[in-house]
């Protein structure tokens, strides 16, 4: 079995969660946020579906020296909390309101969500060359 | 519940097998950016986001009809947002949310609160005041 084979696979079911979950409808990801108005709790579910698998699993692979097909975990180090980290986050929330969609469902959108998907995708593609240009020119 | 379980396991697979932690934002960026031979299995993964959806769309073609009707150019900006932001702050609901959370990162926390907390501000102002 293949790493690409993995990420094939690890993607369909990924897909298949945003899809049972409803993530990839972008009316109920605004009614989740829509913590004033008409509140919609039910995807504070699949978060915590999710980080009930991951907190055990993570503990148990990472006990190993290493993955299965691959030298050595690729995990960030950093523990600083610096102002990129609060801006970029503080960005992506807005975004994430303004459109209902994070990256995960709007890539898998992209089947069959209509125009809408390719629209998200492509700005967001926008925006990462753009974050990339704008650091390079300022470093 | 279920759906976020599925979720859970995806990203354990990718851990398990591959080492990588599964965050989506970071894989789509790395599609055009990374080494050359670290391209091909962010495009797989990505595709297998796309079928996930569609095998699950045959199956339960009634269970969800994309948006009409939404203003475009809050799709457009908002991706552009999410583009620029993602990329600034390493990472988005899959990369900091539930994996660097599982992981007990206090990045991962410390950006999940934010932009969770962002996300509804933002909502609050497109639906109740304007």
């Amino acid at each position: 079995m293949s790493k690409n084979f993995i990420a094939l696979l690890s993607g369909i079911i990924f897909g298949l969660g945003l899809s049972v979950s409803q993530m990839i409808n972008p009316n109920k990801v605004i009614n989740f946020l829509d913590i004033f108005g008409q509140w919609d709790p039910s995807l504070a579910f699949v978060m915590m579906g999710a980080l009930l698998v991951t907190f055990i699993s993570f503990r148990l692979v990472l006990k190993r020296p290493e993955p299965l097909l691959e030298e050595g975990f690729h995990l960030s180090k950093r523990t600083d909390i610096d102002k990129a980290l609060v801006t970029g986050a503080a960005l992506f929330g807005v975004g994430w309101g303004m459109s209902g969609y994070c990256p995960g469902p709007a890539v898998a959108n992209l089947g069959s969500g209509g125009f809408e998907a390719i629209i998200m995708v492509l700005s967001i593609y926008v925006g990462f060359f753009s974050q990339k240009w704008f650091s390079n020119r300022n470093s | 519940m279920l759906g976020g379980a599925l979720i859970g396991l995806s990203v354990t697979l990718l851990l398990l097998f591959n080492g990588r932690m599964a965050g989506v934002s970071g894989i789509m960026n790395g599609l055009f950016q990374a080494p050359k031979d670290e391209r091909i299995w962010r495009s797989t993964f990505l595709l297998g986001l796309i079928i996930g959806a569609i095998i699950f769309q045959a199956v339960l073609p009634d269970f969800f009809t994309p948006r009409q009707g939404y203003p475009i150019w809050l799709v457009a900006v908002g991706g552009f947002f999410v583009g620029v932001g993602t990329r600034l702050g390493n990472g988005c609901t899959s990369g900091h949310g539930i994996c660097g959370i599982a992981n007990l990162s206090k990045r991962s926390i410390f950006a999940t609160l934010i932009f969770m907390g962002f996300g509804m501000v933002t909502v609050y102002i497109i639906r109740h005041v304007l």
